[in-house]
């Protein structure tokens, strides 16, 4: 017990969480903090622009490290410009603790300047929050309030700090251990189904891995012994956005990702399975389309640390509640035990009939010689980046999906994208916080013209800390996502997708005190490429390409898996045997 | 903006998909509809600022019902509050509704009283009835004969207390209708397993 000011035990808290880093923004409510803060030199503070900005950062930064992500801002504004990254956070299931500052507690209530109802706005974008009204409750929630943030289900925590409440003096303690009555996440599986799992999948024809983001969240060990599983099992396996890297996407066993952007062979492979083994992922809308003609023929197991994100879309036969990472290493030690004989002949016609619908190569796009088509460019990129130590963070949008297609990813935790609430904005941020975590990394922003222009204030946040993020614009002049469905769904009526008066986007790096890069022709891509690469200081990269391509496969509305539309390259690449088709890839 | 329907990149092209995509949502059509089933569910939880909120928000924000709604402290040495909810669904969201009231952190039980061995439910009415003459007797008999009891009464009204299951209040209500009601105010249900078990919190089960 030590006694000290409400402000210095933020600072004391943080520290002992192993805190490195805080993204923040100053204001009238945080003032003692930031007086704290200042006196201390254990946590570092990261000046965002915009706080969106601060907590789309952390974000990046939780999601590449796998720790916390904190966030420090004001009061008012400060808490309500929070908002997306917290929502965002949410959906996505990122660990954060978010500090915000409160008017005194005398004042709360009372319309004072730059006072907003910081806990009601964020009950429900926020896995839990708290106002702290005394400076003796401050501790336990601080604590409290990481290991929330952590544990189970990760999520964002705010935590509401009055000015009075930062002022006020008391003692600081760490409590030893954490036991809350009501909150008591589950990690270990029930063994019994466990073993009944293993049965199910011994005794299966068409397998099916269905992982999600939830092997990500659950740690490299989740990664590992997926990876063991899979191998010992000689399932196939396709993965949500949310869960790219935890299986290698240069394993043979691996069919890409799945869903509304998915590739034939794994949404065919989802239709037609016997079982369906899904692991972290939620059966989220834009992975099973139809419902009713989802997956129909199959039984299905599902492993979630989260009950409720079981039977809320689809009901499956086998829940198993717990840990990723706990749940699939007792599967791996009760499949090695049983040593299971798995019948060989309908395996082999599965893996067959998966090879069929590879075939279609269904990412096919037509190259150009003239103009860069965005798919070319996301593969350069992954060519020329792929034996870096690499980060991929992505905005929303067609880039996303491209990037999401065409980028290898080999590793967990080198793939921040915003998947739940599909945040344009998103990944410019979030590369500054991966950078931060990373230095020495090469930090890639694969992003949209029109998304990144939406946080573009934080390359200035890249060049105060000497951050060398790559922001990789795919432009395309368009809201291409919109404009991809106003084409298909809207007739062609191409309303307000059009990015009018974009910047010059080399200038707007210029003036930021970074570096520009115009690239407008594929014969010029990779020298262009390795340059960004090569510079030491942020890159805004204007990749300038094809408006008109379209992300294909893609399941239209109200469609199921096996009714995918193909663009024309992947329709026509049963005949594509001249010379224009070997320009198919 | 360019004029998009002359853009020679996207001149007509869409036609090609005019057979292939024939609705204008690409979200999933909602599931084949199950029976409404309706549910009382009892929820143990820490009586901390707030924490109503973050259970009425719930129902709000996810678009669940809410038929009735009871709560107060009924562990003070504990801080635990009870709330009671009687809400209706189909059984994935009834499930639905426990799972993610389970999940909110102050959250230390939920039980679902109509599903074991039938809880007793209990509700509490206070009706306020204007009338004069015969209409007043008649009022005066119907409470007699419900089991409710007077708690105040003036020259030209009387305030009945009624207590029993919601359809029992309900008939009250109706019987005082034509006989002057002019006000009513009601508890929502409070609800309680038969038996000898107990539904503490968890820390004890």
């Amino acid at each position: 017990m030590t006694e000290m000011t409400g402000a210095e035990m933020v600072m004391a808290a943080l520290a002992e969480q192993g805190v490195e880093h805080i993204f923040g923004y100053p204001g009238g409510a945080v003032l003692p903090i930031y007086d704290a803060l200042f006196q201390q030199d254990k946590v570092r503070h990261v000046l965002v622009r915009h706080e969106q900005g601060a907590v789309h950062a952390a974000e990046g930064y939780a999601r590449s490290t796998g720790k916390v992500g904190t966030v420090l801002v004001t009061s008012g504004p400060g808490a309500t410009n929070a908002v997306t990254g917290l929502t965002d956070a949410l959906c996505d299931s990122i660990p954060l603790v978010v500090i915000t500052g409160q008017v005194p507690t005398h004042l709360i209530g009372n319309d004072a300047f730059q006072e907003c109802d910081t806990v009601g706005i964020t009950r429900p974008c926020t896995k839990h929050n708290y106002l702290v009204k005394t400076v003796e409750d401050l501790p336990r929630v601080l604590h409290e309030a990481f290991h929330i943030a952590a544990s189970g289900r990760p999520g964002p925590v705010v935590i509401d700090i009055p000015k009075d409440v930062q002022f006020a003096k008391g003692d600081y303690f760490k409590p030893k251990e954490f036991q809350h009555k009501g909150y008591r996440p589950k990690l270990k599986g029930d063994p019994e189904k466990i073993r009944e799992a293993v049965e199910m999948m011994a005794a299966a024809k068409r397998p099916l891995f269905y992982t999600g983001g939830g092997v990500i969240n659950s740690g490299p060990a989740a990664s590992e012994a997926l990876r063991e599983l899979v191998k010992l099992t000689g399932f196939p396996i396709t993965s949500t956005l949310m869960g790219l890297g935890a299986f290698p996407a240069a394993d043979p066993q691996w069919l890409g990702m799945l869903g509304m952007h998915g590739t034939w062979e794994a949404n065919w492979a989802m239709h037609d399975c016997d079982l369906m083994i899904a692991v972290g992922a939620r059966f989220d809308d834009r992975i099973t389309g139809r419902l009713d003609a989802f997956s129909p023929g199959s039984k299905k197991i599902h492993i979630d640390i989260d009950p409720s994100s079981i039977n809320k879309n689809v009901k499956v036969d086998l829940p198993i509640v717990g840990d990723c990472a706990h749940v699939l290493d007792d599967m791996l030690r009760i499949w090695r035990a049983s040593a299971p004989r798995p019948d060989k002949k309908a395996f082999d016609s599965w893996w067959s009939q998966i090879a069929k619908w590879r075939s279609k190569n269904s990412l096919a796009y037509r190259n150009s010689n003239e103009i860069i088509k965005p798919q070319y460019a996301i593969q350069r990129l992954y060519e020329l980046t792929k034996d870096r130590d690499t980060y991929i963070t992505t905005e929303v949008g067609q880039h996303q999906m491209w990037a999401a297609q065409f980028y290898q990813f080999q590793e967990s935790n080198r793939w921040m994208t915003s998947g739940g609430l599909g945040t344009m904005g998103y990944g410019l941020p979030a590369s500054v916080g991966v950078q931060l975590a990373h230095p020495n990394s090469l930090v890639v922003d694969i992003a949209g013209e029109a998304s990144v222009l939406m946080t573009m204030q934080e390359m200035s946040t890249a060049v105060q800390y000497d951050l060398p993020i790559k922001i990789f614009v795919i432009n395309n002049r368009y809201m291409g996502m919109v404009r991809q469905w106003q084409e298909l769904l809207h007739g062609g009526r191409y309303s307000h997708s059009y990015s009018e008066a974009l910047p010059d986007f080399v200038k707007l790096a210029e003036a930021y005190h970074a570096h520009g890069i115009r690239c407008e022709h594929p014969g010029e891509l990779d020298e262009k490429i390795r340059e960004m690469i090569e510079v030491k200081k942020p890159v805004i990269f204007d990749c300038v390409v094809d408006p008109a391509e379209n992300c294909f496969p893609m399941i239209p509305s109200g469609r199921a898996h096996n009714e995918m539309l193909l663009g024309d390259a992947a329709m026509s690449v049963d005949e594509a045997v001249t010379e224009e088709g070997k320009m198919l890839v | 903006m360019p004029n998009t329907d002359d853009h020679p990149l996207f001149a007509t092209r869409y036609s090609r998909w005019e057979n292939d995509v024939t609705t204008t949502t690409h979200y999933p059509a909602s599931t084949t509809t199950e029976q409404i089933e309706i549910r009382t569910l009892c929820v143990l939880v820490d009586n901390e600022p707030g924490v109503l909120a973050r259970v009425i928000g719930l129902f709000s924000g996810r678009g669940y019902n809410i038929d009735s709604l009871t709560v107060s402290e009924t562990e003070h040495q504990k801080h635990l509050s009870r709330i009671t909810i009687v809400t209706r669904g189909t059984p994935m969201v009834l499930e639905q509704i426990k799972n993610q009231l389970d999940r909110l952190v102050p959250v230390h039980r939920v039980i679902d009283l109509s599903a074991a061995n039938p809880a007793i439910q209990r509700e509490l009415a206070m009706v306020k009835v204007r009338g004069k003459g015969k209409e007043r007797s008649a009022a005066h008999e119907l409470a007699t004969t419900s089991g409710a009891r007077i708690i105040d009464e003036t020259a030209e009204s009387y305030i009945f207390e009624v207590t029993g299951a919601t359809d029992q209040i309900e008939r009250f209500i109706s019987g005082m209708l034509p006989l002057g009601l002019v006000e009513v105010s009601r508890t929502g249900v409070a609800a309680i397993a038969r038996g000898a078990e107990v539904m503490g919190a968890r820390s004890e089960s």
